[in-house]
C-alpha cells in the first residue's frame, strides 16, 4: 500500500489484515452462537406454544398484516437507533471500548441473520413462556441485527472525522459532553445515519417477511403479518395471494419511501456542510407540505424548542459532570489499561478453548469439512451469480447513468427494488421450476441474488452519472469509442462504485443463501446442495449444535472472503480510481 | 505597566513520534502578555506557533513549564478566554444566532437573555439581517464575522485568534481587520487582549502593539517587537515599511533552521532527518527566474519580492530554504541574492538542469543520496517506501515524515534520480533498461 493515498483511507488500510482483536472478537462471536444454541436446546425441548393464531388468505386482512409488519420493523429500527447512539458513541470517545466493540460488530455484521434466528426464536420462548410474545420479539431482533450494525459503524466513523476545529471550539465554549453529543456528534452524522438507516430498512424487509414464518424443531410458528401470510400461500399454492401480498408490499414500500424517507432525505440537507453539495438537490412534497403550512411550521418551532430543552437540561451541565472527570483522570491509565488488555486476551483463549472443547465433543472431523464443502459450493453459487449480475447491470447502469434524464428516472427505481423484500418473489421462480422439473441446483441459485443485484445497479448508475462531464468530452474529443473507450474511461471512472456495490450484494446473497436454497410449493419441496439448505434443513430438526455449527461456517467464509478479495478490491479501487 | 494578564514560564512542548522517541516543537518559551495589548505571533509554518495558542487556550497540555492566566495556572480551557479558527468551526446545520448562542447555551444562560446578548453582539458585528441564514449560504468573510460574534458574545478577557484571516481574500481580510481594530478602540467588548497567530508580517504590523517572531526547529522566540505606529496603520507608511523590513531580517538572521546560515557564517549542511520544505521543483526555477530578471537587483529586498510575487511568507520561506540548502542562492539580514550557481541553473536549458538538479540533489540533501545509495546497492535496484518512511520516523512525526518523503520523491523524479511505482509503493533506479 502507499502512503500517499488520502487520509480516509487509512481506516481502511488499517482494517485490511486481521489483528489481534478481531480474532478475539470473531473467537466471542462464535462462542456466544453456540451457547445460546446450547441454551436453547436445553429450553425448546419442552416446547410450548400459546395458541396458533391461524394465517387467513383473506385479501382483506392483508393491510392489517402489512400494519403489524411495518410495526415490528419500527420497533426494531428504533432499537437499531437506541443502539447506535450508546454503542457507537462509546466506542467513539473510549479508545478501549473501541478495540473491543469494533471489530466486534465488524463479525457480527457478517453472521446469517436468518440462521441465527432459528436459536434465538427458541431463546425468546423461553423468555415468555406461552405466549406469541416470545416469536415476536425474536422477529425484532432478527431485524434488529440487521440493521443495527451497519448503522452503528457509519455513526461511529462520522463522529471519529467531525473536524478538529469543531471538537476544539467545543472545549473552548465549555460545551460539556452531553451537549457535545447532541449540539455536534448527532447532527454531524446525521447525513450518513439516514443513508445506513435506509439501506438498514431494505435489508430489514426481506428479514422481517423471512423472520415472521418460522419453523423451529418441526412446529411452524406464524407471525400476523405479510411474511406469514405467503408462507400460507405458498403451502397451499395459491397463485392470487401471492399476488396480493405482493402487490400490498409494493404499497407499503411506496408509502414508506415517500412519507418517510424522502422526506427526511430533503431534511437532512441542512446537515450537510456546503463541501458536499450534491448536484440535483432532493425534493418531496411531504416536506414542502410541512415547511408551507403555518401549523405544521407552529410545530416544528415547538419540536426545535424541545430539542433545545433536551440539549440543555440541568442535570448533565459541566458543573455536574466535571467532578466525575477529574475522578476518572487520577486513576492509573497506564496500569488500567494494561489489565484490560490482558483479561480481555484471557477470556480470549476461554473462548477458544471452550470452542475447540464444544466442537470436538459434537462433530468429527468429516462432518465439519463437509460443512466447509457445502460453504464452498454457496460460494461458488454467490460468485457466479454476482459475476452474472455484473455482465447484465454494468452495462446498463453506465447507459443509464450516462443520461441524466432516465437516470433521474430510474435511480428511485433501483433503489425500491433493492427495498422490496424479495423472498416475496421467490414462488414465481418455484412454480417454474416445479412446473418444468428443472433442476434446483442450478435454477434455485438465483433467488439468492434476487434482492441484492439491485445493489449494483444503483451503485453503478451513481457511479456513471458521477463521472465528471469534460472527461467524456475528452473521450470524445480524441474520437476513443467502441472497447477502448470502456476498458480506459468507463469501466475504471466507475469502479470504485461497483465494488462497493458488489460488497453490498454478496453479503445480501450469503444471507439469503438460507431461505434460497430450499423452496417450496405446496407439498412440493426442492433442495439444492449448499451452507444455506443445510442450515435450513437442522432448523426444521430443531438440532442446535449443527445450526450453530452451519452459522459459525457460514460467518467465518464470509468473513475471509470480505478480508481476502472484497476489502482489497475496495480499497484499490478508491485509491486507483476515485475522482476527486 | 499592570499585571499580566497571560504569563507563559519555561515552556516546552513535544509530540510523540514513531517509536517512543519525542519531537521538541516548543523551546523553553517565555513571555507575558499584559492588559490592553494585541500581541502577534508571526512564524514559519510549522514553527509552533499554533501549539503555543492552543496550550494558552488549554487546549493542550505543556510537557514542560506553566501557563498562568490571572496568577491562575491553565489546565484545560478557561472561562475567560475565547477563541476564533482558521476554518471559522462554525456548526453547518445551525443559523447564525444558534452558532452564536452555543457558547451561552454552553454555560446555562437562560434562553431569553441568551437570545438578548446575541442580537446585540450580532448587531455589532455587523451580522445584521443574517440570524437566520445557515453558514452555507454565506461567504467567507461573513462566516468569520459569526466566529467573531461567537467569540465575544461570553464576553471573554482575551480573545485568541489562530490565522483567523488566512483563509479570507485580500480584500475581505482588510475590511474585517480595520473592522475588529474599531471594535478593540471603541472597548465595546470589554476584551482586555488579544492574541493571535499568523503567517503575514503586513497582517502583524497592521494590528499589533507587539511582535513575537518565532524561530524554527524547534520553536522559540526569537524577538520581541514593540510596535509603536498610531492606528490606523498605512501598509503605504514608510514607517511601516521600516517595520515589515525589521521582521524579515530578524527572520532571516539569528538562530534559525539548520539550512539557513548565520549571518555570513558558512552554509550549514543538513542531515538525514531535516524537515524538507515542501516545494515544487518549477516554483523554486520559478523564484530563481524572478530573481534574474533584470528589473530586480542582485541583492533584493524580501519584502519587495513577496510584494512582487504576491508569495505569502510560508511560500517564500520555503522557497528560499531550498535555494539555500542547494547553494543556488544565499539569504541574509533580509536580503536574497543569486549565487554563481543559481545562475548557470536559470540559464540551463531543461535537460541541463535536470542534469544539474540530480547533482546538487546527491550533493547536498542526505536523504536523496541516501536513497540512491541503498536503490544502487540493491540486487535489483529497488527498495519499499516503508523502508524509508521508518527511518525517517526516528527524526519526525508519522504525518511529516510522509511528507518529507513524498517531497523527495517529487525532486528524485524530476531529476531523474530514481522512479517511484504509486500503487506497489516501491522505489527504484531509473534508466535501468
Amino acid at each position: 500500500m502507499s502512503f500517499l493515498r488520502s487520509t480516509v483511507m487509512t481506516v481502511h488500510r488499517s482494517r485490511l489484515y486481521p489483528n489481534s482483536w478481531d480474532i478475539c472478537a470473531l473467537l466471542f462471536v462464535l462462542v456466544l452462537i453456540t451457547s445460546l444454541a446450547f441454551v436453547a436446546k436445553q429450553m425448546a425441548t419442552p416446547y410450548e406454544l400459546g395458541q396458533t393464531i391461524p394465517i387467513s388468505l383473506n385479501p382483506a386482512v392483508l393491510p392489517l398484516y402489512a400494519a403489524r409488519t411495518v410495526v415490528r420493523m419500527l420497533i426494531a429500527l428504533c432499537f437499531s437507533l437506541l443502539f447506535t447512539l450508546t454503542v457507537a458513541t462509546w466506542a467513539a470517545k473510549s479508545r478501549r471500548a473501541e478495540k473491543i466493540l469494533i471489530p466486534m460488530i465488524d463479525v457480527l455484521q457478517s453472521v446469517p441473520i436468518l440462521g441465527f434466528l432459528s436459536v434465538t426464536v427458541a431463546g425468546f420462548i423461553g423468555l415468555f413462556p406461552g405466549s406469541m410474545l416470545g416469536p415476536e420479539c425474536a422477529a425484532i431482533f432478527a431485524i434488529f441485527t440487521s440493521q443495527a450494525w451497519n448503522m452503528a459503524l457509519g455513526f461511529y466513523q462520522t463522529v471519529r472525522s467531525v473536524p478538529k476545529e469543531v471538537n476544539e471550539a467545543a472545549r473552548m465554549f465549555h460545551l460539556s459532553a452531553w451537549q457535545r453529543f447532541w449540539r455536534i456528534d448527532v447532527p454531524f452524522s446525521m447525513p450518513s445515519l439516514l443513508w445506513n438507516t435506509m439501506m438498514s430498512m431494505s435489508a430489514g424487509w426481506f428479514f422481517v417477511v423471512a423472520a415472521e414464518a418460522i419453523t423451529v424443531a418441526n412446529q411452524q410458528i406464524l407471525l400476523p403479518g405479510i411474511g406469514s401470510y405467503i408462507a400460507v400461500a405458498m403451502q397451499e399454492a395459491s397463485m392470487r395471494a401471492i399476488c396480493y401480498a405482493v402487490l400490498t408490499m409494493l404499497i407499503v414500500i411506496l408509502i414508506y419511501d415517500q412519507l418517510f424517507f424522502r422526506p427526511l432525505v430533503v431534511w437532512v440537507e441542512r446537515f450537510k456542510s456546503e463541501q458536499v453539495t450534491t448536484d440535483k438537490e432532493a425534493q418531496s412534497w411531504v416536506i414542502d407540505l410541512f415547511r408551507r403550512a403555518h401549523l405544521m411550521r407552529y410545530m416544528g418551532e415547538k419540536l426545535n424548542q424541545a430539542y433545545d430543552a433536551l440539549v440543555n437540561i440541568r442535570f448533565f451541565s459541566p458543573q455536574h459532570a466535571l467532578p466525575f472527570i477529574i475522578r476518572l483522570r487520577k486513576f492509573d491509565e497506564r496500569w488500567f489499561s494494561i489489565i484490560w488488555d490482558v483479561l480481555f486476551y484471557c477470556l480470549g483463549a476461554i473462548a477458544l478453548v471452550l470452542l475447540l472443547r464444544y466442537i470436538t465433543h459434537h462433530f468429527s472431523l468429516k462432518e465439519i469439512t463437509h460443512v466447509f464443502l457445502l460453504g464452498l459450493i454457496t460460494g461458488v453459487r454467490v460468485f457466479v451469480m454476482i459475476a452474472l449480475c455484473s455482465l447484465l447491470w454494468v452495462p446498463f447502469g453506465i447507459w443509464v447513468g450516462l443520461r441524466p434524464r432516465i437516470a433521474r428516472f430510474m435511480q428511485p427505481i433501483a433503489q425500491l427494488l433493492a427495498a422490496f423484500p424479495a423472498n416475496l418473489l421467490y414462488p414465481f421462480v418455484v412454480v417454474w421450476i416445479v412446473s418444468y422439473h428443472l433442476s434446483p441446483n442450478i435454477w434455485l441459485t438465483p433467488l439468492m441474488i434476487l434482492g441484492s443485484q439491485w445493489y449494483i445497479l444503483f451503485n453503478v448508475i451513481a457511479g456513471a452519472s458521477a463521472l465528471p462531464k469534460d472527461l467524456i468530452q475528452v473521450v470524445d474529443n480524441l474520437g476513443v469509442v467502441g472497447w477502448l473507450r470502456w476498458t480506459r474511461l468507463l469501466l475504471p471512472g466507475i469502479l470504485p462504485y461497483y465494488v462497493t456495490g458488489v460488497l453490498t450484494a454478496a453479503g445480501g446473497a450469503w444471507n439469503a443463501s438460507i431461505v434460497a436454497e430450499v423452496a417450496s410449493w405446496g407439498s412440493e419441496v426442492l433442495v439444492a446442495t449448499g451452507l444455506g439448505a443445510y442450515i435450513n434443513e437442522y432448523t426444521h430438526a430443531g438440532d442446535f449444535s449443527r445450526i450453530a455449527l452451519g452459522i459459525g461456517m457460514m460467518c467465518c467464509i464470509v468473513l475471509v472472503v470480505n478480508r481476502l478479495i472484497w476489502r482489497p478490491l475496495y480499497v484499490y479501487a478508491v485509491n486507483r480510481f476515485m475522482l476527486e | 505597566m499592570s499585571q499580566p494578564i497571560i504569563e507563559v514560564i519555561d515552556l516546552y512542548k513535544s509530540f510523540k513520534t514513531g517509536d517512543r522517541q519525542e519531537l521538541l516543537v516548543l523551546e523553553n518559551l517565555n513571555f507575558k502578555m499584559y492588559e490592553g495589548e494585541i500581541v502577534a505571533i508571526v512564524g514559519q509554518s510549522g514553527s509552533g506557533k499554533s501549539t503555543l495558542l492552543r496550550l494558552i487556550a488549554g487546549l493542550l497540555s505543556p510537557s514542560k513549564g506553566t501557563v498562568n492566566y490571572r496568577n491562575q495556572s491553565v489546565t484545560g480551557p478557561v472561562r475567560g478566554m475565547s477563541m476564533v479558527f482558521q476554518t471559522f468551526a462554525l456548526l453547518p446545520w445551525l443559523t447564525v444566532l444558534q452558532n452564536v448562542e452555543l457558547g451561552l447555551e454552553a454555560l446555562g444562560v437562560l434562553p431569553k437573555v441568551r437570545r438578548e446578548r446575541s442580537l446585540k453582539v450580532i448587531d455589532m458585528i455587523g451580522l445584521d439581517g443574517f440570524e437566520s441564514a445557515l453558514p452555507k449560504e454565506l461567504s467567507g468573510g461573513m462566516r468569520q464575522r459569526v466566529g467573531f460574534a461567537r467569540a465575544l458574545v461570553v464576553n471573554p478577557d482575551i480573545l485568541l485568534m489562530d490565522e483567523p484571516f488566512s483563509a479570507l481574500d485580500v480584500l475581505t481580510a482588510d475590511n474585517l481587520k480595520s473592522d475588529l481594530i474599531d471594535l478593540w478602540q471603541s472597548k465595546k467588548t470589554g476584551l482586555n487582549g488579544i492574541l493571535f497567530v499568523t503567517h503575514s508580517i503586513e497582517e502583524a504590523i497592521t494590528m499589533a502593539d507587539r511582535v513575537l517572531v518565532f524561530n524554527n526547529n524547534p520553536g522559540s522566540i526569537h524577538a520581541d517587537l514593540k510596535i509603536m505606529l498610531p492606528f490606523p496603520r498605512s501598509d503605504l507608511d514608510p514607517r511601516f515599511r521600516n517595520q515589515v523590513d525589521r521582521v524579515y531580517t530578524l527572520m532571516t538572521t539569528g538562530r534559525q533552521a539548520p539550512g539557513f546560515r548565520t549571518g555570513d557564517a558558512p552554509y550549514q549542511l543538513i542531515d538525514m532527518g531535516y524537515r524538507l520544505p515542501e516545494v515544487t521543483v518549477a516554483e523554486m526555477t520559478g523564484l530563481l527566474e524572478a530573481l534574474n530578471s533584470p528589473e530586480l537587483p542582485a541583492k533584493v529586498d524580501l519584502p519587495v519580492l513577496a510584494d512582487a510575487l504576491m508569495l505569502n511568507i510560508d511560500d517564500l520561506f520555503s522557497l528560499m530554504e531550498l535555494l539555500e540548502i542547494l547553494h543556488l542562492a544565499r539569504v541574509s539580514q533580509g536580503d536574497i541574492t543569486m549565487t554563481e550557481e543559481g545562475k548557470i541553473f536559470v540559464e540551463a536549458d531543461i535537460l541541463e538542469r535536470k542534469k544539474m538538479f540530480s547533482m546538487l540533489l546527491k550533493q547536498y540533501v542526505p536523504l536523496a543520496r541516501y536513497i540512491y545509495d541503498q536503490l544502487s546497492r540493491h540486487p535489483r535496484h529497488r527498495a519499499l517506501e516503508e523502508h524509508f518512511i521508518s527511518l525517517l520516523e526516528d527524526y519526525l512525526s508519522e504525518e511529516e515524515a510522509e511528507r518529507v518523503l513524498r517531497t523527495v520523491i517529487e525532486w528524485g523524479r524530476y531529476a531523474e534520480l530514481f522512479a517511484y511505482d504509486y500503487n506497489a509503493g516501491v522505489l527504484s533506479l531509473e534508466n535501468l533498461h
